[in-house]
């Protein structure tokens, strides 16, 4: 990039400026001399050294990638302003996928919640649409996620607890009872029952009299994160990629509106990535879905527009931002060069964003609003479709009404007082946010060239190769903070003495009992034989190639559990059992 | 006293989150000590036996799915079925203040928030582990 499109000033004063500037370091470049930094470096800055060292701490960002304490045209001289970063709207969409930014449309505040019994969270949807949540976010328990119900013995202790507890039709009708599926977009963050979950919440819309054809939301249904970070996985990795291509396919086509896999770097950076792994291994991912896609006959401009993106907002204010600009530019590279897509829709990656819920800490749990608010920002400047602020005491329970609503307001104040918003792409040009953003592309093309080389990432993960490195990171980052290389305020520094006990969200035993009793009765109500039928069509199409979709369809009409349907599966398939990585 | 101190790292319940149960495992093994990673999803049946088998002085479980108060006084009856009240039962993950008190009452006797230095872990072990030699 040419310093003057990086950093030109407004006025003609600065332009001239800026012109013997450059005439300046072309000169010392052409004499083979010296850049212009290493000039500043020797003339101003080593005396300055000399006098005023700097603070004797590592200066790396938390994913411990050194930084440089200036960066300059010097450093961004392999940056082409039209190649690399070219025009929001534009390929490889670095700037963003929108002319206009957030000047047209802000992104989506959608607020991550579920707890207790389908009632329960109901009322909480409610109450965020009602303070300006503009779509919904489903969590559901650990039972549901693992394909469990709620009355079977691995789910003792764990009903209602870290989300909805939502078994069966009736469960999911009551979620959403009174909010009309066919005006608010919703997500649910489901991944090994991805398709029970779906065609629940499709039966449910279509009760509503809700039309497939306009409805829209996002499953999350990203398999490979739940093998490399998540580990909320129930059947083996080929089965399981089965399963989303099925999805794919009966999307394009039934529900064309329809996200079918929000694929996450959130719970890979949760567990220890750093940004790039977490940028890497998530684009990495990405593609082996679109592989397997291809590789079930399915054209890539067909189903590759309705794959999204999950990202962390981390700590680390500028490698964040570099992370989604390198990532933008990546997918839309790999996918109209690696696949050939034609669609420009297919070339822009949409993405989700979440505060890192690993940064809150339990300590000063008030302090978590600013660092919310910081990872919120950066966000933002990274050109985030839909965001989710973590609440304050979430390092202790799930959110009081109270905190989730402060989360919220943190992204309406991030919206409509800051100013960010005015502008497409403020940091743009920046030397340092230009230099990070190229590393960290670099960085993620030798990641997919060692996981290539391996097969793909299928292969990888089935080796642990990811595994591996994140776990590294991970104690690598627990190390620094015990070395207090990183300060965590109110952790390892700054701690208080005597901190009263917030008031949390405490969810007793109860929402378990309800579950149970309701499971109960609906098994006595509902037409078992039908039960039965529509199950053994569905193991039928498990052990053939028909699509998934139309027989879990007609077991969720016929108000099969998850932990049914999930069972009907286990039964030809097996389970997934990992080898431990320490 | 030459033999290393034997620790079962365990992960109950249906929850994935193992971050914390393998820095923890790495760390304690980084001190010298022994210790045997379970993997996920261990039932408290499971876990008791691990430790009987392993022979282990100490107990780690890390929850954070709030399933604590089903866990931790099922493994806590099961060691003592077993005859093995004197290992050590220590938790880590979230754990609601309410709670910390219930989980100390019936012998859980560390229960470690999330911050915790990994050093604060390693010296109260150190501190209150009975070992196989001194319990024979």
């Amino acid at each position: 990039m040419s310093p003057a499109a990086a950093g030109g000033g407004p006025g003609g004063h600065a332009r001239a400026g800026i012109g013997s500037y450059i005439m300046h370091r072309m000169k010392s470049v052409l004499n083979g001399t010296e850049t212009d930094k290493q000039r500043w470096a020797r003339e101003t800055l080593e005396p300055t050294l000399k006098k005023a060292p700097e603070r004797g701490i590592p200066f790396t960002t938390i994913s411990g990638r050194p930084i440089d304490r200036l960066y300059t045209p010097d450093d961004v001289r392999d940056v082409d302003y039209a190649r690399d970063l070219a025009q929001p709207g534009e390929f490889p969409y670095t700037r963003g996928i929108h002319p206009t930014g957030y000047r047209g449309k802000l992104w989506t505040m959608r607020q991550f919640a579920g707890f207790g019994t389908p009632e329960d969270t109901n009322l909480r949807y409610k109450q965020l649409l009602k303070a300006g949540g503009t779509g919904l976010s489903v969590a559901f328990d650990l039972p549901t996620l693992m394909g469990r119900d709620p009355d079977h013995e691995l789910s003792l202790g764990e009903v209602g607890k870290c989300g909805v507890s939502v078994a069966s039709l009736a469960d999911m009708e009551t979620l959403f009872e009174g909010i009309d599926l066919g005006r608010i977009t919703t997500s649910m963050t489901i991944n090994s029952p991805a398709a029970m979950l779906y065609a629940m919440y499709l039966v449910v819309a279509e009760k509503q009299g809700a039309d497939w054809g306009r409805l829209s939301g996002t499953i999350q249904n990203d398999i490979l994160k739940e093998f490399i970070a998540q580990k909320e996985y129930i059947f083996p990795p080929r089965p399981s990629m089965r399963i989303i291509t099925d999805i794919f396919a009966f999307s394009a086509t039934e529900v064309p509106r329809w996200n079918t896999i929000s694929v996450s770097g959130y719970h890979i950076r949760e567990a220890g990535a750093t940004a790039l792994q977490e940028l890497a291994f998530t684009l990495r991912d990405g593609i082996e879905y679109v592989q397997y896609g291809v590789d079930a006959g399915l054209d890539v401009d067909e189903f590759v527009p309705r794959i999204s993106f999950f990202f962390n907002a981390h700590s680390d204010f500028f490698e964040e931002i570099a992370k989604y600009r390198a990532a933008r530019k990546i997918w839309a590279t790999v996918m109209r060069e690696r696949f050939g897509a034609k669609d420009e829709r297919s070339w822009k990656l949409r993405f989700h964003t979440q505060t890192a819920g690993v940064s809150l800490t339990a300590q000063q749990p008030y302090n978590n609003v600013v660092r919310t608010a910081l990872q919120a920002l950066s966000g933002v400047l990274g050109g985030t479709n839909s965001l989710h602020t973590n609440s304050l005491d979430e390092a202790l329970a799930l959110p009081t009404t109270e905190a989730a609503t402060l989360a919220l307001r943190t992204q309406q104040i991030i919206a409509h007082e800051s100013g960010v918003t005015n502008v497409v792409d403020p940091l743009g040009g920046s030397y340092f946010i230009e230099r990070l953003t190229r590393d960290m592309e670099e960085g993620a093309y030798q990641y997919f060239e060692t996981i290539d080389k391996m097969g793909g990432m299928v292969e990888a993960v089935e080796r642990g190769y990811p595994q591996k490195e994140i776990a590294e990171s991970a104690y690598r980052f627990q190390q620094s903070v015990e070395k207090r290389e990183k300060i965590i305020v109110g952790v390892n520094d700054y701690v208080a003495e005597n901190e009263e006990p917030l008031e949390i969200l405490y969810i007793d035993e109860a929402a378990a009992e309800r579950q149970m009793a309701k499971l109960e009765r609906l098994k006595q109500t509902r037409n078992n034989d039908q039960v039965r039928r529509t199950l053994d069509a569905l193991r039928t199409a498990a052990a053939g190639t028909a699509n998934l979709m139309p027989p879990l369809l007609d077991a969720v009409r016929a108000y099969a559990t998850v932990g049914e349907m999930c069972d009907a599966l286990r039964e030809v398939w097996g389970e997934y059992e990992e080898v431990p990585v320490i | 006293m030459s033999r290393k101190i034997r620790v079962v790292i365990a992960k109950p319940g249906l929850d994935g989150h193992d971050r914390g149960a393998k820095v923890i495992a790495r760390a304690l093994r980084d001190a010298g000590m022994e210790v045997i990673y379970t993997g996920l999803r261990q039932t408290p049946e499971q876990i008791v036996g691990a430790a009987l088998q392993e022979d282990a002085d100490v107990i780690g479980l890390s929850i954070l799915s709030g399933a604590h108060n089903y866990i931790c006084p099922r493994v806590m009856e099961l060691l003592k079925e077993k005859g093995l009240e004197d290992v050590l039962v220590v938790i880590g993950g979230i754990i609601p203040d309410v709670d910390i008190q219930k989980m100390h009452q019936i012998g859980v006797k560390g229960v470690f928030l999330p911050g915790t230095p990994m050093q604060d872990i390693v010296e109260f072990i150190n501190a209150n582990v009975r070992t196989r030699l001194e319990r024979v």
